[in-house]
């Protein structure tokens, strides 16, 4: 491990899907740290290679899914080389993950207090008795009211906010060094949503865990997130703190989503939206994918793929847009006017300075 | 629940009605009298046992009092054995039927969970493919077909089994599995659709990311659910094992209700056949009211916690 902070360190990651229509490459040499106690958040619309870059993480890809290249190190073993057996032994216990729909991700004919306890029979070798209680002292942490009374409830005696706390007490029973949230709060009220994110919060300053936010709702990751990747076509685009990807952003991608985030002051009655549809990973384009949807692009983006620029020490960018000799541009009206809020939040603080520290 | 209870139970006795006013003429278009093998007999012997039996009185009238008799809970008396009831009949040749019919009820259906898992499991492999060629040949293949193959190889030819009768265990064996490879079948294909469903779902990849093992996950989770869709199945299936029994009752020799059944139809021992019809019948709706009243009771949990609400 080049850094003793980082938990999880993904290099150069490749995932192909076989398809009858072809080799889906659904990754694209995807690189990120995970740090210890940080929330990492994933972002970008459907289909741009957020849940399986999270899904390789516990060795659950689908049986078509092909890793062609790159590591994923966790204590310093390639969790790509490990067996299935092996993985059995960290998913749930070291690395653990909570699911978009909570509706649907609870057994139905199981009562809940056995399917927190499962993962302590399971890692932690306790016996049924031991693991229930401890199932009730979870149940207790995540919020649910009279614990005793509901332990040996289905999951459909449950609302949909309350069936996720109860599997975030699964996945966080065994007290994981990670927990993967793959769009946690999409299928819950906006009300519910800021509840399971203040409990997640919560609990991972209670138990110390680093978070991987897989979300594409923007607002969630202000709220949620310490660093942020932006994703696009299978490949990260942009990545920085959460302040540096809100407010000086440098990718054209991550102009379009931050732009076509509503806000209380959106002044017109419509919605911006980032014009055309992601690019078909079967035969994904060379250069800069997201050229095609960008008022933009240059010449060089549909001929060179464009290298990580520096912007910060935390943060970087994969767009010509930074080459020195790129013609300056002014971004969208809104972006502008958070890079002046960024600025100005800048401004009492110290210069960057330019120690090599690397990511 | 209350009200629908007491609307299928009448409409359980409307069925038994039909079935037994069906019955009754279906078995008088019949060919021959119950006296066909007794040639010999003068014209006056022949009216007078006729008349004896309320032969001699026209269709409609003996139908009339059949109907009667069921109503004031009377079977009759069986032509062909010296005047037993034929409750009597149907009672002390149960114990056989039952005994193999509840046999291969849970062969097949223990098997056909296997079976059907394993395809399930091992979706587009070999072991899938040929779990899928088994449970064809199950439901295509008749069981008096599979019986006289079991009887030949099995028994016949290399001696393991006792090829028909009825002493004791060894006896049910080959029975059983000639009656068992419907339901096994039927099972299977039911077992894997479902469980192909199951394991595709949210809760077993939840399953699967709480580290259990392949095994844990198809045992705590996936099985039971996949399960709980077999109740509905269960009545048919022992409905199917009822009728199937008839003749493979007879290829064993087994002394059931089958076996008396095929021999009352050839001698035209009329109240023997409408008993057992009628018994066939009554329990095949008991089945079937059964299996309704069960899922009813399992059903809202389904839909509560399958759909979301």
């Amino acid at each position: 491990m080049k850094n003793p902070e980082n938990i999880i360190e993904v290099r150069d990651l490749e995932i192909n899907f076989h398809t009858y229509a072809g080799e889906v490459k659904a990754i694209r040499d995807v690189s990120f740290d995970l740090r210890k106690g940080e929330t990492l958040a994933i972002v970008g619309e459907s289909g741009s290679g957020k849940s399986v870059t999270t899904r390789s993480l516990m060795g659950l890809l689908a049986p078509n899914a092909e890793i062609k290249k790159g590591s994923i190190m966790f204590h310093g073993e390639d969790i790509i080389k490990k067996s299935e057996k092996d993985m059995q032994h960290i998913r749930g216990k070291d690395i653990a993950m909570i699911f978009q729909d909570p509706m649907t991700s609870l057994d139905p004919t199981m009562r809940i207090g056995m399917q927190i306890a499962e993962p302590l029979m399971k890692h932690k070798g306790l016996k049924k008795k031991e693991a229930i209680a401890q199932a009730l002292e979870m149940l207790k942490l995540v919020g649910i009211t009279d614990p005793e009374g509901r332990i040996n409830d289905y999951p459909y005696q449950f609302s949909g906010g309350m069936r996720q706390r109860i599997v975030i007490a699964i996945a966080l029973v065994c007290y994981p060094e990670v927990l993967i949230a793959d769009e946690p709060t999409t299928a819950l009220d906006v009300t519910i949503q800021a509840q399971i994110l203040d409990l997640m919060k919560d609990l991972q300053n209670r138990i110390d865990t680093s978070i991987i936010f897989i979300t594409h709702d923007l607002g969630v990751v202000a709220g949620m997130a310490d660093r942020v990747a932006v994703m696009y076509a299978g490949k990260i685009v942009e990545y920085g703190t959460v302040d540096e990807i809100f407010f000086n952003p440098q990718h054209p991608y991550t102009w379009g989503l931050l732009n076509s985030m509503p806000t209380l002051d959106t002044a017109s009655g419509s919605l911006r939206a980032i014009p055309g549809t992601p690019p078909d990973l079967l035969d994904p384009p060379v250069g800069d994918a997201f050229a095609a949807r960008s008022d933009y692009a240059m010449k060089i983006d549909t001929e060179k793929e464009p290298p990580f620029f520096k912007v910060s020490d935390t943060h970087y960018a994969a767009t010509w847009l930074l080459h020195p000799d790129a013609p300056k541009v002014t971004p969208p009206a809104e972006i502008v006017r958070r890079q002046k809020k960024f600025a100005a939040m800048q401004k009492p603080k110290a210069p960057i300075s330019n120690s090599d520290s690397k990511e | 629940m209350r009200k629908y209870l007491l609307k299928r139970i009448f409409y359980l006795f409307l069925t038994l009605f039909i079935v037994a006013t069906a019955t009754f003429f279906l078995m008088k278009l019949m060919p021959g009298t119950p006296l066909q093998n007794e040639a010999k007999l003068t014209p006056s012997e022949r009216a007078a046992i006729l008349a004896q039996y309320g032969l001699d009185k026209p269709v409609w009238l003996q139908y009339f009092i059949y109907i009667g008799g069921i109503f004031k809970g009377s079977l009759g008396l069986s032509f062909q054995f010296s005047d037993q009831a034929v409750s009597y009949l149907i009672g002390s040749r149960m114990g056989p039927s039952m005994q193999l019919g509840g046999q291969a009820l849970v062969v097949g259906i223990i098997f056909g969970i296997i079976l059907g898992a394993i395809g399930a499991i091992r979706k587009d492999t070999w072991a899938d493919r040929l779990a899928t060629i088994l449970s064809i040949l199950g439901i295509a293949v008749p069981s008096f077909v599979l019986a006289i193959l079991l009887q030949y190889y099995l028994g016949l030819k290399t001696g393991w089994f006792p090829v028909a009768g009825w002493e004791g265990f060894a006896y049910t064996i080959l029975p059983t599995l000639a009656l068992a490879a419907s339901p096994l079948a039927e099972t299977a294909r039911f077992i894997r659709t479902d469980m192909v469903d199951v394991l595709s779902s949210d809760y077993i990849e939840l399953a699967r990311a709480k580290g259990l093992s392949k095994f844990g996950i198809v045992y705590h989770h996936a099985l039971r659910n996949s399960l709980i869709p077999m109740v509905t199945l269960i009545g048919p299936l022992a409905a199917a094992l009822m009728t199937g029994s008839m003749v493979v009752e007879n290829i064993f020799s087994v002394p059931g209700i089958g076996e008396q059944f095929v021999k009352s139809i050839l001698v035209n021992d009329y109240p023997t056949i409408m008993g057992v019809t009628i018994f066939y019948s009554a329990l095949l709706c008991l089945l079937l009211l059964l299996t309704d009243i069960v899922y009813g009771i399992i059903d809202p949990r389904i839909r509560l916690s399958g759909n979301g609400d």
